[in-house]
C-alpha cells in the first residue's frame, strides 16, 4: 500500500495540475489578504473560493488521474497486491497530494503575508473546511471511475455532483424551507445544512467570522447548537461519514470488479 | 456718589447675607445624622458630609441646600425605600455616594427623585444599586452631569431606569454613566434638553428612551450593549449627532430605532457592530447624513410608513444587509453614499460610480419571509439568484437606488 501511495503522490505533485492548482491558491489568497481591508474579510472573499474549486478540483483531478492510470492499474493488480490496498494506496495519493497543494496555496501567503489582524483561527478553520472537502470529493471521484468505464459519462457525473452539492442542493434547500415556512423550521434547517458538506463548511466558516451575522433566532439556534460538543462531534460525524461511505463502497466494488 | 456707595453697600450686604452658612456633618461633630443636618439648615446653606455612612431614607428637601460629599461619604438608604426627595429649587447634591434602593412593585423608588423643582445640580455622584437613579418629574433647568449610576438589573420587569426624566424642560445631562439599568437614560414628555457625552451600557431594555419628547439633542453619547438599542419614538426636531452605537447584538436589537419620529437630524454617528443600525417605522423628514455603517447585521431598515428621509453622504461598510424595506414603491431619497459592496466603475473620475446602486438585495427579501434561509447567506446558489435579480429587478424596489454611490467613503 506504501509503495502505491508513494508513486501517486510524487507522480500528482510532479503533474502540471497540480501546479497551476497551487499555484491559483496562491495568486488568489495572497491577492486576497493583501488587498482586502480586513483579514477577516480576505477569508470571507477565500472562502467562496476554497467552497467553490476545492471540491470541483478534487473531482475533476482525481477522475482524470483515475482514468489515465487505468491501464497501470491493471498491470499492478497482476501482481501479488491485495486490492484494498491498491485502492487505498491511489485514495491516500491523491487527497495528500492536493492537501498538500491547499496548504502551501493558502498557508505560505498568509504566513508571508501575515500581520497581528490576521485571523489565524478562521484561517484554519477554512483550511480545514478544504480539507474535508478534499477528502470527500477525493473519494467520491476514486468511485466514479470504478463504476463508469465510459470516460465521457464519467466526467459528466463528476460535474454533476459538484454542481449539485454547490448550486442544486442549496436551490432545493430554499425551496423546501421556503415551502414549509409556516412551520418551526430551525431543526430541519440544521439537518439539512449538515447533510450537504459544503453547506456545512460554509456555516461552520460564517459562525468563526464575525461577520457571520447570523442572526435573529435561527442564528441563535445555530451558535447554540454549533457551540456544544454535541453540535461539535454531530458535524464531523456527518463530515467523516461522507468520507466513508463512498471509501467503503469503494472497497466493496473494487474487490469484486472485473477489470 | 453717596448714594451709588450706600447702593454698593447695600448690595453687598445682601450679597454676604443670602450666601448662607456652611454646617459640617460627621461622626464627631455636633450634627451626626443626616436628617437632623436637613431640618435644621436654613435655606441656602451647605452640608458638608465627612467621610462616613449616613443612613438614611425619605429624607424630603424642602429648602434650597447644597449637600457636599467629601471623600468617603456615603448616604445608604439601607433598601427602605426612596433616598433624597427634592422638594425645593436650587438642591445641589455634590460628589456623593449614595447606594441601596429596593425594587418595588408599587412604587418608582429612586436614589434622587425630584418634584417641581428648578435649577438643582446633581454632580459628580456615584449612585449605586438603586431601583431607580434618579426620578425626575415636573422639573426644569437641571444639571445632571459626571454621575456614575450603576446597578444590576437582570429583569426589565425588576428593575428601573438610571436617569428618568418625566414632563421636564431645559436639562441638561453630561458626561454620566449609566450601566445596567432597564433604561440608562428615560425621557417622557422632555423639551428643550440636551444629553451630551454619556456612557450607556450594558442595560437590560435601551441605553436611551425618548417618549414624546420634541426639541431635544443628544450629542456625543456612546451606547453599547444595550438590551435593544436606542429608541426614539413619537418625537420631533431631535438633534442625534456624534453618537457612538456599537454592539447591540441580539434577536430583538437595533442600533436605534426610530418610531413615529419626523423632522430630526441624524448626522456624523458611528453605527458599529448591531443586529439592525436603524430600523425606521413612521419616520419622516429625518435627515440621515454622514454616518458610518459598519459589520451590522441589517444596516438600515425602512418600513413602508417612512416617507421623505434623506440618506446622503453616508458609509456602508460590510454590513450583511445594506437596505431592507418591505414597500414594493419607496418614498425616501438615498443619494451620494458609500456602499462596500457597489461594484460599478466610474469613468469619469467625479468620485461618484456611473451606474446606480439598488441596496436592497433579493436575499433580504427571502430571509424577510423566511428566517431560517439565513442559513444559505453566500451560498452560490444566492449568488446566481442576485445576479438574476441585479439583471432584471422583479421583486427589489426598482425605485430604491442611490443614483449616485461614491467609489470611496468619506471620512
Amino acid at each position: 500500500m506504501f509503495n502505491v501511495f508513494k508513486y501517486v503522490l510524487f507522480d500528482l505533485l510532479r503533474s502540471k495540475w497540480s501546479i497551476v492548482y497551487t499555484l491559483f491558491y496562491v495568486l488568489s489568497s495572497s491577492a486576497l489578504l493583501y488587498f482586502a481591508n480586513s483579514s477577516t474579510s480576505a477569508v470571507a472573499g477565500l472562502m467562496n473560493i476554497v467552497l467553490f474549486i476545492t471540491p470541483l478540483v478534487s473531482l475533476l483531478l482525481g477522475v482524470i488521474y483515475f482514468y489515465q492510470n487505468r491501464d497501470f492499474a491493471e498491470l499492478l493488480l497482476a501482481q501479488p497486491i491485495r486490492r484494498t490496498q491498491y485502492f487505498l494506496g491511489n485514495y491516500l495519493g491523491l487527497i495528500t497530494a492536493l492537501i498538500a497543494n491547499l496548504l502551501v496555496g493558502i498557508g505560505l501567503p498568509a504566513l508571508l503575508i501575515s500581520n497581528e489582524t490576521t485571523a489565524f483561527t478562521e484561517l484554519s478553520i477554512l483550511i480545514l473546511s478544504g480539507v474535508l472537502l478534499t477528502l470527500i470529493f477525493s473519494a467520491l471521484a476514486l468511485l466514479i471511475t470504478l463504476l463508469n468505464e465510459n470516460r465521457i459519462k464519467g466526467f459528466g457525473y463528476a460535474i454533476i455532483i459538484w454542481l449539485f452539492f454547490a448550486v442544486i442542493y442549496d436551490g432545493l434547500f430554499l425551496m423546501l424551507l421556503l415551502y414549509f415556512n409556516d412551520y418551526p423550521l430551525e431543526t430541519f434547517a440544521l439537518v439539512g445544512v449538515i447533510l450537504n458538506p459544503m453547506d456545512l463548511c460554509r456555516v461552520l466558516i460564517l459562525l468563526q467570522l464575525d461577520l457571520s451575522a447570523l442572526m435573529g433566532f435561527t442564528g441563535a439556534v445555530f451558535q447554540q447548537y454549533f457551540g456544544s460538543t454535541f453540535g461539535f462531534v454531530t458535524a464531523l460525524t456527518s463530515g467523516l461519514v461522507w468520507v466513508a461511505l463512498p471509501l467503503a463502497f469503494l472497497i466493496k466494488k473494487g474487490n469484486t470488479k472485473d477489470f | 456718589m453717596i448714594l451709588r456707595a450706600l447702593f454698593v453697600f447695600v448690595y453687598l450686604c445682601c450679597c454676604f447675607w443670602s450666601h448662607g452658612a456652611t454646617i459640617e456633618t460627621c461622626a464627631s461633630c455636633s450634627i451626626k445624622d443626616l436628617r437632623t443636618a436637613v431640618q435644621n439648615a436654613q435655606p441656602g446653606d451647605s452640608l458638608i458630609l465627612q467621610a462616613g455612612v449616613y443612613p438614611v431614607h425619605e429624607l424630603e428637601i424642602t429648602k434650597p441646600l447644597t449637600i457636599l460629599g467629601k471623600q468617603g461619604a456615603i448616604i445608604d438608604g439601607e433598601n427602605q425605600g426612596e433616598i433624597l426627595i427634592i422638594h425645593a429649587d436650587s438642591v445641589n447634591i455634590l460628589n456623593l455616594t449614595i447606594k441601596n434602593v429596593a425594587t418595588s412593585y408599587v412604587k418608582d423608588w429612586a436614589a434622587i427623585s425630584s418634584d417641581k423643582a428648578s435649577y438643582c445640580r446633581i454632580e459628580n455622584n456615584k449612585i449605586l444599586d438603586t431601583f431607580f437613579g434618579m426620578y425626575i418629574r415636573k422639573s426644569s433647568h437641571f444639571t445632571i452631569a459626571n454621575n456614575q449610576v450603576i446597578s444590576n438589573a437582570t429583569l426589565e420587569a425588576t428593575s428601573g431606569n438610571a436617569i428618568h426624566l418625566w414632563h421636564c424642560d431645559s436639562m441638561r445631562i453630561e458626561n454620566n454613566e449609566v450601566k445596567k439599568h432597564r433604561d440608562g437614560i428615560y425621557f417622557e414628555f422632555v423639551k428643550n434638553s440636551i444629553i451630551k457625552g454619556n456612557i450607556s451600557e450594558g442595560n437590560v431594555r435601551y441605553g436611551l428612551h425618548f417618549m414624546f419628547s420634541d426639541y431635544n439633542k443628544y450629542l456625543g453619547n456612546t451606547f453599547e450593549n444595550n438590551g435593544s438599542g436606542v429608541a426614539v419614538m413619537y418625537g420631533s426636531f431631535i438633534e442625534m449627532k456624534d453618537n457612538t452605537f456599537i454592539n447591540n447584538w441580539g434577536p430583538a436589537s437595533y442600533g436605534l430605532l426610530l418610531k413615529e419620529i419626523k423632522d430630526g437630524d441624524i448626522k456624523n454617528n458611528i453605527f458599529k457592530r448591531n443586529t439592525t443600525a436603524i430600523y425606521g417605522e413612521g419616520a419622516l423628514r429625518m435627515n440621515i447624513s454622514n454616518n458610518t455603517f459598519e459589520r451590522n447585521g441589517w444596516a438600515m431598515k425602512v418600513l413602508s410608513s417612512c416617507m421623505e428621509n434623506e440618506v446622503r453622504d453616508n458609509n456602508f461598510i460590510e454590513n450583511s444587509f445594506s437596505v431592507f424595506t418591505n414597500s414594493p414603491r419607496n418614498y425616501n431619497e438615498f443619494t451620494n453614499n458609500y456602499w462596500s459592496e457597489y461594484k460599478g466603475y466610474d469613468l469619469d473620475k467625479d468620485g461618484f460610480g456611473d451606474v446606480p446602486h439598488r441596496p436592497v438585495s433579493l436575499f433580504t427579501y427571502i430571509v424577510e419571509q423566511c428566517e431560517p434561509a439565513l442559513l444559505l447567506m453566500k451560498s452560490n446558489f444566492i449568488a446566481l439568484l442576485e445576479l438574476a435579480e441585479k439583471a432584471a429587478p422583479s421583486i427589489t424596489p426598482e425605485a430604491l437606488v442611490d443614483d449616485k454611490p461614491r467609489m470611496r467613503p468619506i471620512w
